[in-house]
């Protein structure tokens, strides 16, 4: 028992060290972007939270999959219970500390997280069969091949493993309490585990029994820490961030696209209109839109480690389902992994490094100049990513900085320009109306 | 019937217009579009109400610049727009385009400009409630229309019933597409893609959007959005369905049923 708990005990404060090092990196990547204030309209926020983040509200679009991810959602909550009392019992070398402290209560929790997990069990081997044999589209675009169809697979498999070893220690525990009283107290009747242990382990040794109880005990445990550690570099990290996500999601009608101040003023002391004095200008030539992670907000950052990969975006956007090579899905991973380029960079060079790339060395004009600003994508995400004001701030740095973009914009440009019309027309505005006094 | 510029309805009528009809450039340069344009001033006609229009003061809202990322030309039409609405001083205006609606209500503001803008499909609903016009029935008997959802008025503004509420008066049977409402298929135009070829890829996004609205095997096409009519005939014409179906705003459905 003694080596056990000091086993724990160093395992846990090792993993604990790593995933404050891990989660901190991920903080101080997010906050590589530009700041913004997100802390107005508390209400509608928290509101925001309840529905769409722990509600899945937005995941009720698509109903086998919002069942499905519905039920391993439930069971990973109430998993999180069972989780304190490992963790009690580890540190403090007990064995199911509450099962004869809390009455009914322990026999009732345990039977709920194990029912529910024998709903996620099932849900997780159908989204395997989802994810790889039903061709499912949207799993299937290019930017899913390597590692993050691995990813998704590693995670659903985990999930497995997880439940596995809840039902190993539980199903050997039924049996050990009968065994060995003393050491193994009452938990009450376990409806699955209990059977479980009647059908396929009631031959067994007690110290076969006690090998087994340890085994699931331990493999559930070191499932738990590796995910702890894993989703750092995961888009299964979308289980931590959706909350805080969707919490400082854009309450802004979905058809603004934010104002540009810096151009006001310009623009106004163009026309000889009064500037807005309180301007930010620090004399340097500025640069619009985005160029590369710093220009970003770090919302539009945490966006991107939000992404799960469901593809829901990608699978609504005109451009990606008539064969364009934009992705909304995409421009998030690839947000993501720029992200995550720049600060490995800091890490290894300092704050100042510049290794000479962009955004744009991962997402192409191609892409971008290909949207259709019609807001599926944003409508889409079940978590709130918006993936519109990204790819608005790229054309901008196209447009505004580099003076590049399509060329048949120009004449457009033009006309807007010298006429205040989309098209260059031999007329005036309001000929129609003299047709009509004609007739 | 004579459409006002806004000087020559303060000079004739001595007093400021009920409404001023933001036209936008499709409804004034393009001629398809120009009957939308023309659709909605009869029914303003007919529902009595004074209007008015900016004629040559009016200008791009600057929409196609700003989602293009050439932000400084939105905002050199878009405060120039303000100015003249300064200067006309000008509170309410109603538009045929959902782009121009959608500028206007949710971009302006944040530069300093505030006005009530209803889409004329909002508008046609409360002259319909108040009894300012009516709906004859007949005309679309025994009839099919699908209706699209424009991105700029469903989605992104949540205007879903209006456009809807008005076709439900027309006698006909109306279908919806698989994808609509907030799940509603864009045509293509937007963001500025209308003034560019697609990238490449393996077919147009009207085509895409067409094929779907045929599936029901309508008459007729009801859009609410310029944008959307020329982006669906174009999208008919590659399917040669452009002599059976026929793509129209909702307004140019009343004046037929009316016969205005």
């Amino acid at each position: 028992m003694a080596i056990q708990q000091i086993a724990f005990i160093l395992l846990f404060a090792l993993v604990s060290y790593l995933a404050y090092k891990s989660y901190s990196k991920i903080y101080k990547t997010i906050m590589l972007g530009k700041t913004i204030d997100l802390k107005a309209d508390r209400p509608q926020r928290l509101k925001n939270v309840l529905l769409v983040a722990f509600g899945q509200k937005k995941m009720f679009k698509r109903l086998i999959p919002a069942f499905l991810h519905l039920s391993i959602y439930i069971a990973f909550l109430f998993t999180q219970v069972e989780l304190i009392e490992i963790i009690i019992d580890g540190i403090t070398g007990t064995h199911r500390i509450f099962a004869d402290k809390i009455g009914l209560l322990y026999p009732l929790i345990i039977n709920t997280i194990e029912f529910l997990s024998l709903f996620a069990f099932v849900s997780t081997i159908i989204f395997l069969w989802r994810r790889n044999l039903l061709k499912i589209p949207r799993f299937q675009s290019s930017e899913m091949n390597g590692w993050p169809k691995l990813d998704a697979n590693y995670i659903l498999l985990g999930e497995l493993i997880l439940i596995i070893g809840i039902f190993s220690f539980n199903s050997a525990d039924t049996l050990l309490q009968s065994l060995d009283s003393s050491h193994y107290p009452d938990t009450g009747t376990l409806l699955i585990s209990g059977w479980i242990g009647e059908q396929f382990l009631s031959g067994m040794s007690v110290s076969s029994l006690y090998i087994l109880e340890r085994f699931g005990w331990w493999l559930h445990l070191c499932v738990v820490f590796g995910f702890l550690l894993y989703l750092p570099i995961s888009k299964h990290l979308h289980i931590m961030l959706a909350f805080p996500n969707v919490y400082f999601a854009r309450l802004k009608p979905s058809g603004e696209i934010d104002n540009m101040p810096v151009i006001t003023n310009e623009v106004k002391s163009m026309m000889g209109l009064e500037t807005n004095t309180e301007s930010d200008d620090n004399g340097e030539i500025p640069e619009f839109g985005a160029n590369d992670i710093g220009d970003l907000y770090w919302k539009n950052i945490l966006d991107a480690f939000s992404c799960t990969e469901c593809g829901r975006c990608t699978s609504v956007c005109p451009a990606n389902m008539t064969g364009k090579k934009l992705s909304p899905r995409k421009i998030m991973m690839d947000i993501r992994d720029r992200a995550t380029e720049v600060q490995e960079g800091i890490i290894k060079n300092g704050t100042d490094h510049d290794d000479g790339k962009s955004l744009f060395d991962y997402i192409s004009e191609e892409e971008i100049f290909a949207c259709t600003s019609c807001n599926a994508c944003v409508e889409a995400c079940p978590i709130m990513i918006n993936p519109l004001e990204p790819i608005i701030e790229l054309r901008r740095y196209k447009l505004l900085t580099e003076s590049k973009g399509p060329s048949e914009w120009m004449p457009m440009f033009n006309a807007l320009e010298n006429n205040g019309a989309v098209w260059q027309m031999p007329g005036q505005r309001f000929d129609w109306a003299k047709e009509l006094s004609d007739n | 019937m004579k459409i006002y510029t806004i000087e020559e309805f303060k000079s004739s009528q001595g007093k400021d217009p009920e409404i001023v009809f933001w036209v936008g450039c499709a409804g004034s340069f393009d001629s398809r579009a120009q009957k939308i344009t023309l659709a909605l001033a009869k029914i303003l006609h007919h529902a009595k109400i004074g209007f008015a229009v900016l004629g040559n003061d009016e200008t791009c809202t600057g929409d196609p610049a700003r989602r293009s990322g050439n932000e400084f030309v939105f905002q050199l039409l878009a405060l120039q727009n303000i100015e003249t609405f300064k200067m006309h001083n000008i509170k309410k205006m109603v538009t045929a385009c959902p782009h121009c609606f959608n500028t206007l209500k949710n971009e302006y503001p944040a530069l300093g400009g505030n006005y009530d803008i209803v889409h004329h499909t909002q508008l046609i609903q409360s002259l319909i409630q108040e009894k300012r016009i009516s709906i004859e029935g007949g005309a679309f008997n025994g009839k099919k229309i699908a209706y699209h959802d424009s991105c700029y008025l469903g989605r992104m503004n949540g205007v879903y019933e209006a456009p809807r509420n008005i076709l439900n008066q027309l006698d006909a049977e109306i279908s919806e597409p698989r994808r609509n409402r907030n799940n509603g298929l864009c045509c293509g135009a937007g963001g500025a893609q209308m003034f560019k070829e697609e990238e490449p890829g393996d077919k147009k996004v009207n085509v895409e959007r067409v094929e779907e609205l045929l599936e029901s095997s309508p008459d007729i096409i009801a859009v609410n959005c310029p944008f959307c009519t020329l982006m669906m005939d174009d999208g008919l014409k590659n399917k040669e369905q452009d002599e059976n179906v026929k793509v129209y705003d909702i307004s140019e459905l009343i004046i037929q049923a009316n016969n205005w």
